[in-house]
């Protein structure tokens, strides 16, 4: 881990605003990598090698869908635990509807889409419109959908056909389509944020509300939408699992513990969980640090409850070295009582030390600068 | 005569703004466990019967402890998710140390508050030294120790506590005239629940308030951060120890005991309008709020709902309880602050603008019941 700290301390003086979240992470996972290949080597494996790489790419696609929808959740200033049973959901969903069918596999997408679209709206509508906070609504719409399933499945059900199965098994040399997929998902996704309209004003939201509405951003859509895409990605991920163990299983996803681990890889991938900064590709990069962590331990046959336990200080350290650099960043600007970026000064003012935070950090940020310019303005 | 009539009156003006109380937010979890007392009475009135309550509160006293520490920590703006996990470790070690041999239990208890005392001392340095949001630094937290747990059992149950230990979670004062059994977990809930008002009452208490609501605030007017926030964090893994300490009693010892507290915790403390992101909420009705849980659970029982369903019945009140206080209290506070904010379109002002409550600082512009999971 020493390696992580000290990486990027001389790269940092000359452009310090340049080394953004996703390029910490990128280097925290080359670390990883590193560590992981010696410590595999060490027991006479090749890290390297053709089927090792597979698996860590097979072991990234499903937590990879997971987080890309809760980045942009989290981006919001919200959170959603309700993936693993839309997970859950929707692999059932999507067995029940193809019964060993290829003709039924394109209606069986559709649906599966269609109704985790609403579940996400649901979801957001009870976030924006009834005020409820994304960690109590999302909790709740997760037990609503979790008694569905106990009540009306037993056990695993449906079956999918060979034809679907092939997206989990099949793979480009040694890059499993299905990593292809999600990487795909978040090129879009991506895209998304630093192209589209909604995608900049997920950020503005989530920075600040209040700066937001008073720049003329209609808050409540952009929220929605996260939620919305949060829940179709849940269920790509749902339809993965289900080409991949080829039935649906109403405990999947709560096994998997998506919820927590999608929120701690995203915030591996430095995005504030208090909203408003990060990068579908530095959760990508925390996805791939879990994927190799988790890797490295399979193959040392590292004990399955001793894995938890070196899963849990990985994420605490890696945090840990990502925030004391941010945290380094920040603070001159509340010590030395340096006067606020010009742009956001008046806004700031009013609103509080809590945004003064935020706007501050934020002006530096491509995305977000047209909000922030309009909020001084 | 007169003195008779003027009195009346103030009792009616009493009793009109205790009715304004249950019905505003804060209120409304108290609201909420009464009519679900008197759902459960009507299915069951057996319920009522002084016995049988008593049970009752003996069956949620380790929900509410572990609700009262969550309490302090979500107050004082974090969360604490390892606390589940530190309630199956609690209930492991006393399982595995004490064994059958009563003489050590004195030495075990008093090892597993200072393991307790320790796991919180380090979730709160980790918060506040390395940064890491509290979020992050609890789930790991709940990662490790339940997989040290598991680790260390090899994943079974094993291990059985001494009789004499258990009575702490089974038994009690016995031969009362009313209740006949008052068992030992009720009367350490209250008396927890007694030092919990008082604590929060406290210069100290306040500035675990105080730093939830504003951080920058708190630390301006010399408050000791780190040592606050990690007080809070203490003040819940031992309360989680209390709650694995009354497990053991009448759950016996596996490693599945414990598992989701954390979550029937924040549950309970949210159901109690305690604001997540900190700086509002009253100890007691956090309290209440684990108490409504378990009455919610056990009017479903009794009302012979397919044991399947409670949790979505669970999802469903959740949201509707605190969308209730959401939208009250946005309404209340969108008329008062901030003047720039456009088309205050108050959608039912709520009557009972207590006058004793500080207006809202203009600049403090988070507003409630809005996550900030962590510094």
């Amino acid at each position: 881990m020493s390696t992580l700290t000290e990486a990027p301390a001389p790269v940092r003086r000359p452009r310090r605003r340049r080394l953004d979240a996703s390029l910490i992470v990128g280097i925290a996972l080359v670390g990883v990598i590193i560590i992981g290949s010696v410590l595999v080597a060490s027991v006479g494996r090749n890290f390297f090698s053709a089927g090792n790489i597979r698996d860590i790419l097979t072991g990234m696609s499903v937590l990879g869908f997971v987080a890309i929808g809760q980045t942009l959740v989290i981006l919001c200033a919200s959170l959603d635990l309700s993936v693993p049973y839309v997970v859950s959901l929707s692999s059932l969903i999507a067995a029940d509807m193809m019964a060993g069918n290829p003709g039924n596999i394109p209606a069986a997408v559709l649906t599966v889409l269609v109704v985790a679209a609403l579940i996400g709206t649901a979801n957001g509508l009870i976030v924006t419109k009834l005020k409820v906070n994304g960690f109590i609504a999302t909790l709740g719409t997760g037990l609503i959908i979790k008694g569905y399933l106990d009540t009306n499945y037993k056990g695993t059900s449906g079956s999918v056909p060979w034809e679907f199965q092939l997206i989990g098994a099949t793979g480009v040399g040694p890059v499993p389509v299905s990593t292809l997929i999600m990487l795909g998902v978040a090129v879009l996704g991506a895209l998304f944020l630093a192209r589209t309209r909604t995608g900049n004003h997920m950020f503005a939201v989530g920075g600040n509300e209040q700066v937001a509405r008073l720049s003329g951003i209609r808050t409540a859509r952009p929220v929605i939408i996260a939620h919305l895409l949060c829940s179709m990605t849940a269920a790509l991920a749902g339809l993965l699992l289900a080409s991949r163990l080829g039935v649906g299983s109403p405990t999947v996803g709560s096994q998997g513990g998506y919820d927590l681990l999608s929120i701690a890889a995203v915030v591996l991938g430095g995005t504030l969980l208090l909203g408003g900064r990060g990068s579908i590709w530095g959760t990508i990069g925390g996805v791939a640090i879990f994927a190799v962590v988790d890797n490295v331990m399979s193959v040392m046959q590292v004990n399955p409850f001793l894995k938890d336990v070196v899963r849990g200080i990985v994420i605490v350290a890696a945090v840990a070295v990502y925030t004391a650099r941010v945290t380094e960043r920040r603070r001159p600007r509340f010590t030395a009582g340096s006067p606020t970026p010009d742009g956001a000064g008046g806004a700031s003012e009013r609103i509080g030390p809590d945004s003064l935070d935020n706007a501050g950090v934020a002006h530096s940020d491509s995305p977000v600068e047209d909000p922030q310019k309009e909020a001084g303005a | 005569m007169s003195a008779v009539t003027s009195d009346s009156q103030h009792l009616g003006h009493r009793l009109a703004g205790f009715g304004r109380t249950l019905i505003s937010p804060r209120g409304a979890v108290f609201l909420l466990l009464i009519v679900l007392l008197i759902a459960i009475t009507v299915l069951n009135p057996s319920f009522a019967e002084p016995s049988q309550f008593v049970r009752f509160v003996q069956r949620v006293a380790p929900v509410a402890i572990v609700a009262i520490g969550q309490y302090f920590v979500i107050v004082g703006g974090e969360f604490d998710l390892s606390m589940g996990s530190v309630v199956t470790a609690q209930v492991v070690i006393a399982g595995n140390l004490i064994g059958q041999d009563e003489s050590k239990s004195i030495p075990v208890l008093l090892f597993m508050l200072a393991f307790g005392a320790f796991i919180g001392l380090v979730n709160g340095l980790i918060v506040s030294f390395l940064k890491v949001p509290s979020f992050i630094a609890t789930l790991g937290m709940m990662l490790a120790l339940l997989g040290a747990t598991l680790y260390w059992t090899g994943g079974a149950a094993t291990g059985n506590p001494a009789d004499g230990f258990r009575q702490i979670g089974r038994g009690g004062i016995r031969d009362l005239p009313v209740i006949g059994v008052l068992p030992w977990s009720v009367v350490i809930l209250v008396v927890l629940l007694v030092i919990a008002i008082w604590f929060a009452r406290r210069p100290f208490g306040r500035s675990i308030k105080a730093l939830g609501d504003n951080p920058t605030t708190a630390h301006y007017s010399g408050t000791r951060t780190w040592w606050v926030k990690t007080s809070t964090f203490v003040l819940s893994s031992l309360s989680a120890t209390v709650a694995g300490v009354l497990l053991v009693g009448y759950a016996g010892v596996h490693p599945s005991v414990g598992r989701g507290y954390e979550f029937t915790a924040i549950t309970a403390v949210v159901l109690g309008g305690v604001v997540l992101g900190g700086g509002r909420g009253w100890v007691v009705a956090a309290a209440a709020g684990a108490f409504a849980l378990e009455a919610l659970f056990t009017l479903l029982n009794f009302a012979g709902v397919p044991s399947t369903y409670r949790e979505a019945v669970q999802g469903a009140i959740i949201i509707l309880a605190v969308a209730y206080a959401a939208t009250t209290i946005r309404a209340r506070r969108r008329g008062r602050a901030l003047e720039t904010s456009p088309a205050p379109e108050a959608k039912e002002p709520d009557p009972s603008e207590d006058p004793a409550r500080p207006a809202p600082i203009p600049s403090t512009s988070r507003a409630d019941n809005e996550t900030k999971g962590g510094s």
